[in-house]
């Protein structure tokens, strides 16, 4: 090595440790948020600070994670993916349908509903890669399509009693963690190592930070967007399946609206709706909040018709600290 | 930096002989020879509708010619995609640069060609960002560009912005680096900043097309010229045996003018 190698790798070294420092702060903004909500309401309510009650706040929090995470990938290419809620409807009713024959087990069921979503995730992104259709028209094409196909597959009726195997997904837990939450915090840890460390997240941020620019640098466009809106399909329809799971059945109609609130969760969490910019883990923080919010207005005793206001204020806070933070 | 004071025979970095391409009912080029040789800048111009970039295209890879062959230092070669192309040596500096704002100038260099490192055997693959840094610090030292790796590159200057465009050319050994319209994404000192980057890819053997509109600029840098219309070559000199009138005359008749001076 010669004496500037050995300066450069130092050099290296240096930048390296401060991009980590500053990735940390990255959701600063948030986390004082974050931080200042958990504060309030372990001061307004003795039932909040209790294991039990944040256990709680992260298993609601996870099906809506799921669906969420998906969700940062496809909003960084500047896409979207409004199907995710009739994923979710959909992953559900097939798997619930699976698992009524008690000899289906666990595995059986959860192959079903994730085998299913990718069908949708495929029609996604061959309208929007193939028929070049944008992505807000087809998957909103495509949701009204999955949920019709849900409710014509059940005849518009709910399944119930399902395989006891099949319903430790939702109901089990390992120690004092239910097992959704160990999907959903899982999930999260590896797409954020996807996104933030791999090539294929590096190709996602340049896709949606200029699409003319990946074509000419020789990145696989196709490619990476079809692997986004199958990961986002796929994801809906494990939240779709630990929701079932954990009800212990499915309606067709389950999953409606989902991915609305999703795409609050995402931009609460720091992604840009122009695509380029947003972390999984800001996504995290997001859905995190949104359900401390919800948990903090119940034990308040705030009626659920406020809740949606609130829900509405936070939104909007959200997307002017984002702002102000990438000024 | 001469072709003429040159004494051995050399090989040209790339041939392209004969090439015929057709769109449709349109002959974008019709029986087309060019070559570059080493520590070349050559320029390239004409109207738009002239060939220009089609014959760069076909270059590049991204289209095939209906016939003709192409040879890179002597070896015949066939381009499937533009990777194959750049796997050659051969780089693109766009007009607009191709570079992506959202990231930073390590994350552009090294667009498309990341390095990775593996674990578990290869099982898991993740950016070797610590290379990509060090070799950007190099990268960057060489053209004299003493900015952070982490800089996104929607802070940086046009000027800047071109120095990254060719820091990731020389960052994958390029051979030849096509400039494509390349000062007209620059605000001051343009000719000198071109003559000056030009200079900089020579001293790292590295030949330039130059692709303009702009004479001034073309009689600046280039050593040789060369004048395409309507999908063929009308004329090719070394930059000391023309005049800019001859070239602008070649460019939108077809002739240089010479025989009616001459009559």
């Amino acid at each position: 090595m010669t004496a500037f190698q050995v300066e450069a790798e130092q050099r290296a070294a240096a930048l390296e440790r401060r991009e980590r420092i500053k990735h940390r702060i990255g959701d600063y903004g948030l986390l004082v948020v974050f931080a200042g909500y958990f504060v309030f309401m372990a001061l307004a309510s003795d039932r909040f600070l209790t294991v039990g009650n944040l256990v709680n706040v992260v298993r609601q929090s996870s099906v809506i994670g799921l669906v969420a995470i998906g969700m940062t990938f496809v909003m960084i290419t500047a896409g979207i993916d409004l199907s995710v809620g009739a994923v979710v409807g959909v992953a559900a009713v097939v798997a619930a349908r699976v698992a009524i024959d008690p000899g289906s087990g666990l595995l059986l069921p959860l192959v079903a509903g994730l085998g299913v979503s990718l069908v949708v995730g495929g029609i996604n992104s061959l309208l929007i890669i193939r028929g070049k259709i944008l992505p807000f028209l087809a998957t909103l094409a495509v949701m009204a399509g999955t949920r019709g196909f849900a409710l014509v597959y059940t005849n518009g009726q709910p399944t119930g009693g399902l395989n006891p195997q099949f319903d430790v997904l939702g109901q089990g837990s390992i120690g004092p963690v239910p097992i959704p939450v160990i999907v959903f915090l899982t999930a999260g840890l590896v797409a954020d190592l996807v996104l933030s460390k791999t090539k294929f997240g590096r190709h996602v941020y340049a896709v949606g930070g200029s699409i003319e620019t990946a074509r000419d640098v020789g990145i696989p466009v196709s490619q990476v967007l079809l692997r986004v809106y199958l990961l986002s399909a796929l994801l809906a329809a494990a939240a779709g399946v630990v929701l079932t799971a954990r009800v212990d059945g499915a309606d067709p109609l389950v999953g409606t609206g989902y991915e609305l609130d999703a795409i609050a969760a995402v931009v609460i969490g720091g992604t840009s709706l122009f695509g380029g910019v947003g972390t999984v883990r800001g996504t995290i923080l997001g859905v995190l909040l949104l359900g401390m919010v919800v948990n903090g207005l119940n034990l308040l005793n705030v009626a659920s018709y406020y809740q949606q206001m609130i829900k509405g204020i936070v939104l909007v806070l959200a997307v002017v600290l984002n702002r102000w933070k990438s000024q | 930096m001469s072709m003429t004071t040159e004494p051995q025979p050399r090989v040209p970095v790339v041939a392209l002989e004969d090439i015929w391409k057709t769109f449709g009912a349109v002959r974008a080029l019709h029986g087309v020879y060019f070559d570059v040789m080493p520590g070349e800048t050559h320029g390239l111009v004409g109207d738009n509708a002239a060939g220009k970039s089609t014959l760069m295209k076909i270059l590049t890879g991204v289209y095939d010619p209906d016939r003709g062959a192409i040879e890179v230092n002597g070896k015949r070669v066939h381009f499937s995609s533009p990777s194959e192309s750049r796997d050659m040596g051969i780089e693109m500096i766009f007009q607009h640069f191709a570079l992506a704002e959202n990231l930073d100038i390590r994350a552009n260099i090294f667009l498309g060609r990341e390095v990775e490192r593996r674990h578990l055997g290869g099982l898991i693959r993740f950016l070797d960002t610590r290379r990509m840094t060090t070799e950007t610090l190099r990268i960057l030292k060489l053209l004299d560009l003493e900015m952070d790796p982490k800089l996104k590159v929607r802070r940086l200057s046009g000027g800047q912005r071109q120095v990254v465009a060719i820091g990731r050319a020389l960052a994958f050994d390029a051979r030849l680096v096509i400039m494509d319209e390349p000062t007209a994404n620059l605000a001051v000192g343009k000719v000198e900043k071109l003559l000056e980057l030009t200079k900089r890819l020579h001293q790292f053997g590295v030949a330039v097309i130059v692709i303009s509109h702009r004479l001034d600029e073309i009689f600046a840098v280039a050593d040789r010229i060369t004048v395409m219309r309507l999908g063929g070559i009308v004329g090719r000199f070394n930059k000391d045996d023309v005049t800019q009138e001859q070239v602008s005359r070649l460019i939108s008749h077809g002739r240089d003018g010479a025989e009616e001076a001459g009559a």
